[in-house]
């Protein structure tokens, strides 16, 4: 166990790398103009100013000092401060992160909760009208844009009840029912979208687990279905599904950025996205830097409790 | 010369052959293959079926609820919402095929070298494509565009360089299959070039994974478009793309017209939903060995 995990930590430093080089890059990539942009949105203009900015993205510096430069302020924990607010990009992160977290949460426990369910019945039934209903239930819930059902839920119940999702935010601590109110519609339909891509893994694994020795022992010697089923199918068929939680982290990440939008949740993907309409390039990063290292930790968090929970993986 | 004479319209047939096949195994996948085709042809004679212009505004009928004359009803301009679907249909069969063949080229050439070669390559490039694969989608793509700006050939190139480095390791890992077979071997071993062996063994039959890897792209890169224009980071006004006609101005007047928010929405589903079930056919016929995946 212990070698599994060193190699595991070992693995992540070139992907980590890489991916600083890739948020790097971004960086240097903002044109020119762009900072004339910012300088005329922000109402500065003076030569002064222009290399304040330059000098506050690192860009008047050997591009290999730039980078050494940036990784060691990120180590540090310095991100930059907000060309709008001032403020230090890792403050409006702290503010930001456990909203996007918090949502993200209730929406794979929304997609775990119908996924399985649904998976698991639709092997049993495999090739009934049950399952072609259930399989088709999760390829159209990955065709719909999660923009345009967030779009229905506010428009339809409006239209012809007159009721609306909450829009208005309100803290975890100091209202836990109003803030689960808001995130809840949000919530559903990032889990919805998510429940897709889990359902038909379920439904894989389960038939393959169906299909073992051991479950025609277990039939075999007269054992409930039930049993057979939550006993010995699901808890194995259950292990290559947390990898599946890993995979979908960006998908999570992605899908909560147009959910924010829409349902005005204060969370990570609404700060990027007034970020880049006001093209204010540090927060821009800062976000981007953040999305990658949270997705890269979960898959790192996820294959070793895989390798915890599956021992053919820790012995390899 | 006479040889492709002959070959032509053997090969068109292959093509209806495999269709057949299709419509006897797999329905579904067939009646998605249909709807795709409907969606291609709408998109190409846009200009000629729509009856109402681009942009033609007509402020006595605003916000007029689906009727004969507009089947989809109008929008808070007066311009008509069929129209207005189908030439957002256009631009989406644009920026999909071209997006889709860009992402397609890279992840030949990404996969195939890195597959073929391996070693040092091998190694830097799949770190990179792990780190590059880290990112959500949405996120890459919003990042990219607030540095590029919006517009077809921006959003083309990004959606391209998106899913092409992405879509390179399963180019690659069907590769490696290839590169360990008899025939490789057997051409590596009476002299071909690399050049010869990559062109005339590999790439030919890394092609099933290469057009199920096409069409399931076109999909995605569709419905990644269509969430851009939502944003406001996609094609600009006032070109009508499905996306942003769900968002922006049009989103007001949607508690007046509720129909405003149906049909862009529909339109998208249908098409990516006929082209995911069409590419699972596909994938199921053509190579079994991605199945389930």
């Amino acid at each position: 166990m212990q070698t599994f995990i060193i190699r595991r930590l070992l693995a992540v430093i070139p992907t980590l790398l890489f991916t600083s080089v890739i948020v790097f890059a971004s960086i240097r990539l903002i044109p020119g103009d762009v900072i004339d942009l910012m300088l005329a949105q922000n109402d500065i203009s003076t030569g002064n100013d222009r290399a304040l900015i330059e000098a506050s993205l690192g860009l008047d510096k050997p591009i290999y000092v730039q980078y050494f430069v940036w990784i060691t302020d990120i180590l540090q924990g310095d991100l930059g401060r907000s060309l709008w607010q001032n403020t230090p990009v890792t403050e409006q992160l702290a503010a930001t992160l456990p909203i996007t977290f918090e949502l993200g949460l209730l929406a794979l426990m929304v997609a775990l909760s119908v996924a399985i369910p649904i998976g698991i019945y639709s092997a049993m039934r495999q090739d009934t009208a049950g399952d072609y209903i259930a399989r088709s239930f999760s390829l159209l819930m990955l065709a719909i844009p999660s923009f345009w059902l967030g779009t229905l839920v506010m428009v339809f119940p409006s239209v012809w009840w007159r009721w609306a999702p909450p829009l208005q935010y309100t803290p975890f601590l100091e209202d836990p029912l109003g803030n689960l109110g808001h995130l809840l519609v949000p919530a559903i339909l990032l889990g919805l979208s998510l429940s897709a891509v889990t359902m038909r893994m379920t439904r894989t694994m389960m038939l393959e687990v169906l299909r073992q020795d051991y479950i025609r022992t277990a039939r075999a010697k007269g054992l409930a279905e039930n049993m057979v089923v939550l006993r010995h199918a699901l808890r194995n068929c259950l292990i290559p599904v947390v990898t599946l939680i890993g995979l979908q982290a960006p998908l999570l990440i992605g899908g909560a950025v147009i959910l924010e939008q829409i349902f005005v949740v204060p969370g990570m993907g609404l700060l990027l996205l007034e970020a880049v309409f006001q093209r204010d390039y540090p927060v821009v990063t800062g976000v981007f830097l953040v999305v990658g290292v949270a997705i890269l930790t979960i898959n790192l968090v996820v294959d070793l409790t895989y390798g915890f929970l599956d021992p053919k993986v820790r012995h390899r | 010369m006479s040889e492709i004479v002959l070959k032509a319209p053997g090969q068109r047939s292959a093509i209806l052959t495999f269709h057949e096949r299709m419509l006897r195994e797999k329905p579904l996948g067939a009646i998605g293959g249909v709807l795709f085709a409907v969606f291609l042809f709408c998109g190409i004679f846009a200009n000629v079926l729509a009856p109402y212009g681009l942009n033609e505004t007509d402020m006595l009928r605003r916000l007029q609820a689906p009727s004969l004359a507009h089947w989809f009803g109008t929008d808070h301009l007066g311009r008509d919402v069929l129209s207005r679907i189908l030439y957002g249909a256009q631009l989406s069969v644009i920026v999909g095929f071209l997006a889709a063949g860009l992402a397609t080229a890279i992840s030949i050439v990404l996969g195939i070298v890195t597959g073929y070669f391996g070693g040092t390559v091998d190694m830097v490039i799949q770190r990179f494509v792990d780190a590059w694969m880290t990112f959500p989608d949405l996120v890459l793509m919003i990042v990219v565009v607030s540095i590029v700006g919006p517009g077809v050939p921006q959003i083309v190139i990004i959606l391209g360089c998106l899913y092409g480095i992405a879509g390179s390791r399963i180019i690659r890992g069907s590769v490696i299959g290839i590169r360990e077979q008899m025939y490789t071997h057997a051409a590596q071993s009476i002299g071909a070039s690399t050049l010869h062996i990559l062109a005339f063994h590999i790439l030919p039959n890394v092609m099933p994974v290469v057009i199920v890897l096409f069409t399931t792209r076109v999909g995605a890169v569709i419905l990644a478009e269509a969430g851009l224009s939502f944003l406001g980071l996609g094609v600009p006004p006032p070109e009508p793309t499905w996306g942003s006609m769900l968002s922006g101005s049009g989103r007001t007047y949607m508690y007046l017209g509720p129909w405003l928010a149906l049909a862009p929405g529909l339109c998208l589903t249908v098409v990516v939903y006929a082209i995911n079930i069409y590419g699972d056919a596909l994938r199921d016929l053509l190579d079994p060995r991605m199945r389930g995946r």
